[in-house]
């Protein structure tokens, strides 16, 4: 079985951050995982501007993001970045399986930092009740659909809930001459930054219905109208308050949750509400050297403030194959 | 007035058209191709399965809780039987977990009691009453007040629409045509020849000798276009809720709670994929498209399960749907109508129909073989097919040996479920169409982030496979459509 000295699953802007300042550091044999293609993770398909205004004094698209750490993986030589890799397995003691087009590889890490990001609440999780048609997407999803591959969802859409993926697609849905209805918010303030809530949405003039929440999801075969209520105090419907909007597109946008599926497979603590790694320090897990960071940690805002986390993440597994703890 | 008699449009011609390719219309399109017939399937969705079977709990039921006097009762312990054999001469993976009806109150043992005797009247092997020591043992997550059980080894579990894929598949393979998107418009009786039905669907003519409905929440509609309209189909609705995979060992056997009059109660069900699922409702509603879940529904099942297993919690929740249960009466209605010779309704088919499916389809050659219809097996009958390979029920010693035959397997497509690009491209290849067909198949998107990661792949693949352009692919047939336009770059 082939061995390496550090293993980094996830080859978005927190495991690059975290391979790069272990290779800083003095670790001399790194491994970066990467499902996708290519490097960047998610911030392939975030074309909007905004991003890095903390780390480079400057505001980037995700994928200029992206690349400057991209460029800085190439040239350093003590990182090898496996592309199309999807790990199947994590054991306790370190041991990773992954497969890859053409072959099942098998690996003894004597380190791990895991940085496989999160996933998207879906309407599943809500529950909204209803049919099941076709045309309602996880605001992520859409996202990708539109900028990575120009596909246009549909003509009108209702976004549910007001994170910042939901914002954004409500601007990017109306610059490609979607009519975003409305985005419904069961909370009473918005979830998303203040600054998407005014370049998103007020000034394309698209609605916010604040203490609201879709009771009803309705369609055959393409969704073709969504009830909406108020709700009260406690999240419960306001009797008398339902109204519908037609659409053929609803877009969920209600969180992230981190994926942590192979952290739990290995048998670590995690924590069956947040689906975060239960540990006493951030980026550690209950596993000794087995690390976890970025939005695999917890779920952050802003991509600096993932980026300056995992390179302590980074520091961390230096330090602990340094010196064992 | 055709002159010319080349042109003159020819009607297909079959000894039987089967009406309706859910799990009923499959098996007996299956029984029927070990003979010398010409034998048409019709469906009108997009995919077989999309009716009925996919809304399906998928439990092989040993056949408690039925009459022994029903239909019902008789073709679900004949089915239990037959399925098994089925389901290894086509590959399709059926595990016999058990089944156990629990009880809360010792006093409710005397109805367990009953169930055992009418069971052993129907010849159910192996049934015992089970004590708080046996349960803490084997089945350890249920609650604390449950006081008793009636366990049920023979019952199992299965894929509801792999065996419909698989049926399907294999009776295409011996001879069967099946059409989809082929909606029964109307049906005109013949006087005179061999052909007594003509049948138009999609715009098509097909005549034929036999004709057996198998149409599911339709089948009264369809029967009364021939004129039989002494019964009703009453669907009644049922919500299910799909709990994580990783919740997978949460219980070892089907749990049942005691009967009432028109359901089985809330059951939490392992399934052959591994995510157990609870539910279902049971409520008659008028509408035969209502597939909505509501809020009370989901209240419903989860204190139903909670009760019996009261580590359950709502978050364990990752997908939910509704089915219609084609209810007609108490019992099955499987019969040749002697008003209009050579047609044979099979209606009513709700639970235990999965069950009794491959007993039905013997019944139903029965009947069409004893009004006239020739048997004349096939020497060359394919019985077998090769089984379908799915990943995530295969170590990964296997997995490696297959990487190495074919790369592609290496390729993961669905990183919840653990699907290859080869599974997908296979999936397209025995007949997906659709999304929901690849997910059926394959568990692609059926996982924890719903597609959220695999969808945009899976509709490239599409397009290489079947050369649409993406506006074309639908979730589950025409209507259902994903992208409504792609700007393609000059």
């Amino acid at each position: 079985m082939n061995e390496r000295e550090l293993v980094v699953v996830g080859g978005g802007p927190a495991g690059m951050a975290a391979a790069l300042a272990a290779g800083a550091a003095g670790v001399k044999d790194i491994l970066l995982l990467e499902r996708d293609q290519h490097l960047g993770g998610i911030l392939n398909q975030c074309i909007h501007p905004g991003f890095g205004l903390h780390r480079f004094k400057e505001e980037l698209t995700g994928p200029e993001y992206a690349d400057r750490f991209v460029k800085q993986v190439a040239k350093t030589p003590s990182i090898e970045v496996s592309l199309r890799s999807f790990v199947v397995k994590l054991t306790s003691n370190m041991k990773i399986s992954y497969l890859r087009p053409g072959a099942l590889e098998e690996v003894q890490a004597k380190s791990v930092i895991l940085a496989t990001g999160c996933r998207e609440r879906t309407r599943e999780m809500i529950p909204i009740p209803g049919t099941r048609p076709s045309g309602i997407y996880p605001a992520g999803l859409a996202q990708k659909m539109i900028n990575m591959e120009g596909w246009i969802p549909g003509k009108e859409a209702v976004i549910v809930g007001s994170g910042d993926i939901g914002l954004i697609m409500a601007r990017r849905m109306a610059l490609e001459g979607m009519k975003v209805k409305a985005v419904i918010e069961i909370q009473k303030q918005s979830r998303g930054l203040v600054r998407n809530v005014a370049q998103c949405l007020d000034d394309y003039g698209i609605p916010l219905y604040l203490s609201h929440k879709i009771v009803r999801i309705e369609g055959a075969d393409r969704v073709e109208k969504v009830v909406v209520a108020a709700v009260d105090d406690a999240f419960c419907e306001k009797p008398g308050t339902r109204f519908e909007l037609s659409c053929d597109t609803v877009l969920i946008s209600v969180g992230l949750i981190p994926e942590n599926e192979l952290l739990e497979m290995a048998g670590a603590r995690v924590d069956r509400k947040t689906n975060t790694p239960v540990a006493a320090e951030v980026n550690r897990t209950s596993i000794r050297g087995m690390f976890a960071c970025g939005n695999a940690c917890k779920v952050y805002d802003l991509v600096d403030s993932v980026t300056r986390d995992s390179e302590k993440a980074g520091q961390m597994a230096a330090q602990f194959l340094k010196e064992g703890k | 007035m055709y002159y010319n008699y080349e042109l003159m449009p020819t009607i297909e011609k079959h000894d039987a058209i089967i009406v309706g390719a859910g799990v009923t219309g499959a098996a007996i399109a299956r029984e029927l191709s070990k003979y010398k017939l010409r034998v048409l399937l019709l469906e009108k969705e997009a995919e077989p399965a999309f009716g009925v079977s996919k809304s399906n709990s998928g439990i092989i039921h040993a056949g408690t809780q039925n009459h022994p006097d029903s239909l019902k009762g008789r073709l679900c312990v004949a089915g239990n039987k037959l399925i098994r054999e089925i389901s290894a001469e086509l590959g399709v993976h059926f595990v016999e977990v058990g089944q156990l009806i629990v009880v809360f109150d010792e006093t409710d043992v005397a109805e367990l009691d009953r169930i055992k005797h009418e069971g052993e009247e129907l010849g159910i092997k192996d049934m015992q009453i089970v004590r708080r020591d046996w349960l803490s043992l084997y089945e350890p997550n249920l609650g604390p007040e449950i006081a008793a059980a009636l366990y049920v080894p023979s019952a199992g579990i299965i894929s509801p629409y792999r065996l419909v894929y698989d049926l399907t598949e294999n009776a295409v393979k011996n001879g069967v045509v099946l059409k989809t998107s082929h909606r029964v418009a109307g049906i005109r009786r013949l006087s005179g020849g061999p052909y007594r039905f003509e049948v138009e669907a999609a715009g098509s003519k097909y005549q034929t000798r036999f004709l057996i409905n198998a149409a599911g929440l339709f089948a009264d509609k369809v029967s009364a276009m021939v004129g039989v309209t002494d019964f009703k189909i009453t669907p009644r609705k049922g919500e299910e809720y799909l709990l994580d995979k990783k919740r997978e060992h949460i219980a070892n056997h089907l749990v049942f709670p005691l009967p009432t009059p028109t359901s089985k109660g809330i059951l939490i069900i392992k399934t052959s994929d591994g995510n157990p699922m609870i539910g279902p409702t049971a409520r008659d509603t008028e509408d035969r498209n209502d597939l909505a879940t509501t809020e009370e529904g989901l209240n419903e099942v989860l204190a139903g399960a909670r009760r019996m297993m009261p580590s359950i919690e709502r978050g364990d929740i990752i997908a939910y749907f509704a089915g219609l249960r084609p209810a007609a009466g108490k019992d099955f209605i499987i019969r040749h109508e002697t008003t209009v010779p050579g047609f044979v309704n099979v209606a009513g088919i709700q639970s235990p129909g999965l069950t009794a499916a491959p007993a039905i389809a013997t019944m139903v050659v029965g009947i069409l073989h004893g009004n006239g219809l020739v048997l004349t097996p096939k020497k060359n009958f394919h019985s077998k097919r090769e089984k379908t390979t799915h990943l995530f029920e295969i170590p990964l010693s296997k997995t490696r040996e297959l990487i190495q035959k074919d790369p592609s397997y290496g390729d993961i497509v669905c990183r919840c479920e653990m699907v290859s690009a080869k599974e997908i491209r296979e999936a397209i290849r025995r007949g997906a169409r659709t999304m929901d067909g690849i997910k059926f198949r394959t568990r692609a998107q059926a996982g924890r982030c719903h597609g959220g990661f695999c969808t945009t792949r899976i509709m490239k693949i599409m397009q290489e496979e079947l050369g649409m352009t993406v506006e074309e692919i639908t979730k589950r047939g025409e209507g259902s459509e994903l992208v409504r336009e792609e700007r393609r770059h000059e």
